[in-house]
């Protein structure tokens, strides 16, 4: 943040009231920065002028927080974490408690709607290069605000006490079993119990609504100084504050307030529109955001024929079900070329070296006959891998430009795919089973993890094109 | 002229009725429930079947027997019409049965209702279109215990309660000109008539599944209303946030 001198407060306007509330104001500033947090983070902080569509969601995200923690506090008021009480208690806010359903609704539809706006907020990043330098630690930030979002979802998932609540759990926990060494001790640990059981709930209940919401407020917090600290990016990638006025504010800035804030509650209105839309008229959206097994109460001894996550956590699933026995072959093989390639390409003599040694011990933990450790734990690790590859992204983009505007056709060819990717994993991560939908599971995980790992060698060898020197309308 | 009447409602079960055809391997398919949730006589109907018929056994135990006030009663009428057991007309409706006495009469204890409706959905169709399927479906087969069997649930535990209004299906075969050659499908076929005409019964299944689909969501028609102005008032909002906007913007260039 960038300190202002503080300056008394100056109204223009001369009516009755404003000598009062200019008193008031005063007061208070001269105890607490009201005004210079107004200036440097409304008033005065300079977005760029050419902001498109892409830039509504992170705002929006802010907006669906929000809504997360009201609903969710007058959820908390009439929700019972108690493994007999919770299913009836969840039925007591649909039906008895005044707007019950519409609370309820509302924190539903918000958990989804969570990471449809996330989501989108992460493309944009990936399409104008928003994680590139100097703005490394702002993607940081968001990242592990997606990884909290996870795991609050999580969380909170197995507190209807449904069936898939119960079952989705299960499957999630018992992946710590296939650890080894430590694998069982630790699912134990995790749930409190040798099954999932009220003890599970209650610790579910305490870092749902506790735990990890302060984390999270805390990453947002920490996203958004960082992000006022060395400005916003934008379409063009170009850096506003390299062209100043006289006065120091840049050419090619606007005051956040009021420009953006009119803007975006244009799209806080429109989303609001499809949100409320889902919200009363489709709150199940056809199994997606409610499925309908949840709709029965968890029972242990009653296994559900088809286990699927809720949806935004269905391409990391697809990815830990397609690491299979016979893949492993693939895999190693795959590493092995990869390890090759940096050997060839690098530079320096340490990392020829140190790439050669990593890969021969991956290679001998996947396919090393006695050495190996079998695909299930290798299917954690890769669905683990999969969401914290995001972090590396700001060092494995090269591109001598930041936008796609100005990137050459392979990053925008690497970014389609990826894309189509990510959604198709996400789709089969919802089905059950079937041999060729691993097998395209399995091509798919390949090419997610191409798109992070090849970045170096396509993002440089890309033709970009020349970037303005002003953001462009 | 007795045998003439069972012919005609054979016809009328081929014709109108369930053509639940299934062959081995083949998902189910699913008749489309008529819903419809603003039809108070028929949500009314479709209670008293529900306390007649279902209640005996099964539990809805996150309803309460007063929200039947939502579908048009009196908590008095309800209180005469529609409650047995001389519980109060705010409690849940719950029955009497001991759930390990019912697991050993039907080898499962009987499911509960209140979301039936919501749970039974699945990419075949919704809920309802389950329900209305399968309490068409029962059929004949001695070879389970309890005498009947379902199509739409192959080995239910749940025998035909309602066979005294349906009457008595059983399977038949059926010949089907395929693609080139004539085909074998097993149908369902009325056997014995019941006291209700296949129409009849078929709407009165129709009011059960209304009502159980407003038992699985009281709020729901509810909802759909509040929904309507929610979303005119935010379009009008839409309206003003935008010239707002344009307002603002017109001199950033």
């Amino acid at each position: 943040m960038a300190s202002a001198p503080k300056e008394p407060v100056q109204f223009s306007g001369a009516g009755p009231l404003n000598a009062p509330i200019s008193g008031v104001l005063t007061w208070v500033d001269q105890r607490f920065p009201l005004m210079s947090l107004w200036r440097d983070h409304l008033s005065q902080y300079y977005a760029p002028k050419n902001f498109n569509f892409w830039y509504f969601f992170g705002s929006l995200a802010m907006l669906v927080l929000v809504i997360q923690i009201v609903t969710g506090i007058f959820l908390v008021m009439h929700y019972k974490p108690s493994a007999a009480e919770a299913f009836a208690s969840v039925e007591y806010i649909m039906r008895d408690v005044p707007a019950g359903w519409f609370i309820r609704y509302m924190h539903s539809t918000g958990a989804s709607a969570f990471f449809i706006v996330i989501y989108l907020h992460m493309f944009r990043g990936l399409m104008y290069g928003s994680y590139r330098q100097p703005r490394e630690l702002i993607w940081i930030f968001g990242m592990l605000i997606y990884l909290c979002l996870m795991a609050e979802a999580f969380f909170g998932y197995l507190l209807p006490w449904g069936q898939m609540s119960f079952w989705g759990a299960q499957v999630i926990i018992n992946l710590f079993d296939a650890l080894p060494l430590i694998g069982p001790d630790l699912s134990t640990w995790i749930r409190g119990d040798f099954v999932i059981s009220d003890a599970t709930l209650n610790r579910f209940f305490a870092f749902h609504v506790i735990a990890i919401p302060l984390v999270l407020l805390g990453l947002v917090a920490a996203h958004i100084m960082a992000l006022h600290e060395v400005g916003s990016n934008n379409p063009d990638g170009v850096e506003i504050k390299q062209h100043k006025d006289a006065k120091g504010i840049p050419l090619d800035g606007i005051p956040f307030h009021p420009y953006y804030t009119v803007k975006d509650i244009v799209g806080v209105v429109v989303f609001l529109f499809l949100f409320f839309g889902v919200v009363f008229f489709m709150p199940e959206m056809g199994g997606y955001f409610l499925e309908f097994n949840n709709f029965i109460p968890a029972d242990a001894l009653k296994t559900p024929p088809h286990i699927a996550p809720v949806w935004y956590f269905t391409p990391y699933y697809s990815i830990l079900r397609a690491i299979t026995e016979d893949f492993m072959l693939v895999l190693a093989i795959g590493v092995a070329a990869y390890s090759l390639l940096i050997w060839l390409t690098a530079r320096n003599q340490l990392v020829k070296m140190a790439a050669l040694a990593i890969g021969f011990v991956v290679i001998v933990l996947m396919k090393g006959g006695p050495l190996a450790i079998e695909a299930k734990v290798w299917g954690v690790a890769m669905m683990g891998a999969a969401t914290l590859i995001f972090f590396l992204l700001p060092w494995l983009d090269r591109s001598p430009v930041k936008s796609i505007r100005y990137k050459g056709p392979r990053f925008k060819a690497a970014l389609t795919i990826f894309v189509i990717v990510f959604l198709v994993l996400g789709y089969y991560g919802t089905q059950t089973v079937t041999p060729a939908g691993t097998v395209i599971s399995q091509i798919g995980t390949l090419i997610y993890f191409s798109f992070f790992l090849l970045m170096p060698w396509y993002s440089a060898m890309d033709k970009t094109k020349p970037v303005p020197d002003r953001v462009t309308m | 002229m007795v045998k003439n009447m069972n012919l005609k409602k054979l016809i009328a079960v081929i014709l109108f009725a369930p053509s639940l055809v299934f062959a081995a391997g083949d998902h189910i398919k699913l008749d489309k429930a008529p819903i419809d949730l603003k039809d108070e006589a028929s949500l009314q109907r479709g209670a008293r079947h529900f306390v007649n018929y279902c209640l005996n056994c099964h539990n809805a135990s996150f309803m309460r027997f007063n929200r039947l006030r939502d579908i048009g009663l009196t908590d008095q009428q309800i209180i005469d019409n529609l409650v047995f057991t001389g519980v109060k007309v705010g409690d849940l409706m719950k029955v009497a049965m001991d759930p390990k006495d019912s697991k050993a009469w039907f080898g499962a204890a009987p499911p509960e209702l209140s979301l039936i409706a919501r749970s039974r959905a699945s990419e075949a169709g919704s809920g309802a279109d389950w329900l209305y399927s399968y309490l068409r479906s029962f059929y004949r087969d001695a070879e389970r215990p309890t005498g009947w069997n379902n199509t739409v649930f192959p080995n239910v535990g749940m025998p035909h309660v309602l066979w005294e209004l349906q009457g008595e299906q059983v399977m038949a075969e059926r010949k089907v000109q395929g693609p080139g050659f004539e085909k074998t499908e097993q149908v369902l076929k009325l056997d014995k008539p019941g006291k209700m005409s296949p129409v009849e019964y078929d709407q009165m299944v129709a009011d059960l599944v209304n009502y159980l689909v407003f038992m699985a969501e009281p709020a729901r028609s509810s909802r759909t209303t509040i929904g309507i102005f929610v979303l005119f008032a935010l379009s009008l909002l839409f309206i003003l946030a935008y010239a707002l906007k344009k307002e603002y913007w017109k001199d950033v260039h």
